[in-house]
């Protein structure tokens, strides 16, 4: 069989969803056998489990769900486990369907129907706590990031301005740099956070590590490629770094050619979707011979995900369909898809790569508006709109 | 052989070693036939331990033992979630096996079970509501298989019910299905259509002091085909009904054998003419016996109880597509050499003698229940 038979092979195997049709039940041989690893044993699950033992209690506590509901969120954020959001909106649910819910549970609610990309929703959610309390900065704050996610700069950059007069000037700067370097002021979006952060040394971590990741990705798009090489190791260095850095920093290194860094980087964290396919592109460029089964294995994922009625990973499998298992039609299909609900400079570049091969410049139109309307610097974004352009 | 040693491996490869962070799924799959469910529903250790605490000794870790000492309380639960209603008839859930399957996120428990409607099954609602007070974004993937059809659903807390017409919803397929068996089986049935052609042979022609004569207009051959025709069609019509609906039973062994002694007095009739008038008459006799084994190929491909009528309408319509293109086929054929000699000498008298030949094999094999010739290699 050639290799390229055996590719094809996998790859209609691949988008199968396989652990239904092959699945064979067993009894296992002995009571002592491990059957499942719980996620974050020890402490922080017993914590857990002692919360929503109180909670069950009394379960008419509003703060005490509040604060449960923030544990599941914020080992959701680090760890990207859907089941954290759902038992976090499980936590919620009685106070989610008041007519009125409480402003501290609507801020997580948005929160939840962000990470569902339910992006108008949480708006709207937003906006109603913001309406009743004016002065929430974690609420501007999330407004804007979702405002960002949708490309739409200029409103994000009126959702960070409140921050200014709420909370630390980090803060806020981070969120009005990361908005202005995607208008085309790159170098002194970066110059002013550079400062910001030279001046702030008692940031909080968490603060820390976003306003590096911000760092980072300018550098990158300015071409300062060893300082976003720092940047990144410096923010992906503090204490529980998100599936969101480590995508960044990866994509980072994927560009500049290296997949044992990527490896390395992401060790520990093939249960996460988003990174195993970072994981699979790294081991496409090494060229090594476990390729196929992370490529089995990331289509058994997709399928899972799509037997459940979920989009959520569109422009990930637009990446897996395009550079994994070269199929540009299909890859666009899903990068046109994911286009409609996430509009990030990654999700640009996919929607233009897929555009390309499949011989599309029409598809990325909605791209080639938004890089004249922004004056976004973004070499790769540039150098894939001028082949468009140059397209029959 | 390089194919299948891959697809092992692949199959091998895919007990994930890696497992994925997903969102809260379970599989519920029911297969439904007659009165009775049989249930299979993969619900994830995970989810179960958030529900109900599996991980007993609080180590992180979810033994085996651990899962196989809370049986009682798995199944309690998950079926205490779960209600499904076959027609107006809530059905009794059954515990069954208990067993362990992996998906791309980690170990599931596979709770095997049977659901008892009591009465047959045309359609079934299944009301669904595992896990979601405690996680709203679970979902139930559910799939509902019945004979060769399957439906598939996506059950959550904004859907949690779903009705499946069993019968409406396949009755469109099962149609199709049954029509393509009729005239397959009217193809692929050499009795069958050596019996119509041996009726067919001198409808061309007219007896007349017992020596054959080309007819003269093709009005009366053509009346004469439609009344043989229609009389074949009626009687085993009427026979493969009554049969099929349990009407009356014959053995099968004394039904294909006096469909095989069918085509040989119809065919020796082509060469020592007994009967010219009426033939209609003779095929409305046989045809009574064609229908039965009809019949007998209709039981073999598996009727569905709750559109039996559809199904035999369906079949019964197949085989008279089939025979309506051998005659539109052969009729014109015929007609226009009717005049040669040939036609007269080799199709009519040497043809028939052929007929007669092989039936009569046909009746001796079915008969004594015994193969004289290798038939398949005979028409390979």
């Amino acid at each position: 069989m050639t290799k390229k038979m055996k590719r094809i092979l996998l790859a209609a195997i691949a988008i199968l969803p396989l652990h239904l049709c092959l699945a064979a039940p067993y009894q296992p041989g002995h009571d002592g056998q491990i059957l499942e690893r719980l996620p974050a044993a020890g402490s922080a699950n017993r914590d857990l489990r002692q919360l929503r033992g109180q909670l069950a209690a009394r379960p008419g506590q509003t703060e005490l769900a509040v604060a449960l509901a923030e544990r599941y969120i914020a080992r959701g954020k680090a760890e990207a486990d859907p089941r954290d959001y759902g038992h976090a909106e499980g936590v919620l649910k009685n106070w989610l369907q008041l007519p009125e819910p409480p402003p501290n549970v609507l801020l997580l609610g948005a929160l939840i129907k962000q990470h569902r990309h339910d992006f108008d929703g949480a708006l709207l959610d937003l906006d109603k706590v913001l309406r009743r309390q004016p002065d929430n900065a974690q609420g501007w704050l999330t407004r804007a990031v979702i405002l960002l996610v949708q490309a739409r700069y200029r409103d994000a950059l009126q959702s960070c301005a409140p921050l200014i007069d709420l909370d630390d000037t980090l803060l806020a700067g981070t969120c009005l740099a990361e908005a202005n370097s995607l208008l085309g002021q790159a170098q002194k979006s970066y110059d002013f956070l550079r400062e910001a952060l030279a001046d702030q040394p008692a940031a909080g971590s968490e603060q820390r590590q976003w306003t590096l990741a911000v760092l980072a990705d300018i550098a990158a798009r300015l071409g300062k490629v060893l300082d976003a090489e720092k940047h990144f190791a410096a923010a992906a260095s503090i204490e529980q770094p998100n599936v969101y850095l480590f995508g960044a920093y990866a994509d980072f290194l994927l560009d500049q050619r290296q997949p044992r860094k990527v490896l390395s980087l992401l060790r520990d964290k093939v249960r996460i979707d988003a990174l195993f396919l970072r994981i699979a592109l790294a081991k496409q460029q090494l060229g090594g011979s476990n390729l196929d089964q992370a490529v089995g294995e990331l289509g058994a994922r997709f399928a899972a995900s799509r037997m459940r009625g979920e989009n959520l990973h569109q422009g990930d499998e637009a990446r897996f369909m395009l550079h994994l298992l070269h199929k540009p039609e299909e890859a666009l299909r899903l990068a046109k898809a994911n286009w409609q609900a996430q509009r990030e400079a990654k999700d640009a570049r996919i929607l233009l790569e897929a555009a390309v091969a499949a011989h599309d410049p029409e598809a990325a139109k909605p791209v080639l508006e938004l890089l004249a309307a922004t004056g976004m610097e973004h070499p790769q974004l540039r150098q894939l709109a001028a082949q468009i352009r140059q397209m029959p | 052989m390089l194919f299948r040693l891959i697809l092992y491996l692949l199959i091998l490869a895919y007990t994930p070693m890696l497992h994925a962070h997903k969102a809260s799924d379970s599989y519920l799959t029911l297969q439904a036939a007659g009165e009775r469910i049989d249930g299979r529903w993969d619900i994830a250790l995970r989810d179960l331990d958030y529900a109900l605490g599996l991980d007993g000794d609080d180590n992180g870790e979810i033994t085996w033992g651990e899962v196989r000492g809370r049986r009682a309380a798995v199944f309690d639960y998950a079926l205490s979630h779960l209600h499904i209603t076959g027609g107006k008839q809530a059905c009794a859930l059954q515990p069954g096996d208990y067993l362990i399957d992996t998906h791309t996120d980690g170990a599931y428990s596979v709770l095997m079970f049977t659901a008892a409607c009591g009465a047959a099954l045309s359609n079934i609602t299944v009301d669904y509501s595992l896990l979601f007070d405690l996680d709203p974004q679970h979902r139930g993937l559910l799939r509902v298989e019945y004979g060769q059809a399957t439906h598939t659903a996506v059950l959550g807390p904004a859907h949690p019910r779903q009705l499946i017409e069993l019968a409406e919803a396949r009755s469109g397929a099962a149609f199709w299905q049954y029509l393509q068996e009729g005239v397959w089986h009217i193809w692929l049935g050499y009795d069958h259509i050596l019996f119509l052609l041996s009726l067919l042979f001198p409808a061309v022609l007219i007896r007349h002091n017992r020596i054959w004569l080309p007819a003269e207009q093709f009005r009366p051959v053509l009346f004469e085909v439609v009344k043989i025709v229609t009389a074949f069609t009626v009687a085993h019509s009427l026979t493969l009904s009554l049969a099929t609906l349990g009407v009356i039973a014959l053995p099968s062994r004394w039904v294909e054998s006096a469909i095989a002694a069918s085509v040989v007095l119809a065919a020796l009739n082509n060469v020592y003419p007994l009967i010219s008038k009426r033939l209609w008459l003779v095929a409305f006799g046989f045809g009574l016996i064609h229908g039965l084994g009809f019949a007998n190929v209709l039981k073999d491909l598996g009727l569905p109880n709750n559109m039996l009528v559809l199904a035999l309408l369906a079949f019964n319509l197949g085989v008279e597509t089939g025979q309506l293109a051998i005659v539109s086929a052969f009729l014109p054929a015929a007609f226009l050499c009717r005049r040669n000699w040939g036609y007269r000498r080799l199709l009519v008298d040497a043809g028939s003698v052929l007929i007669v030949l092989i039936a009569l094999v046909w009746l001796t094999e079915r008969a004594m229940n015994t193969q004289l010739v290798d038939w398949a290699f005979l028409f390979e």
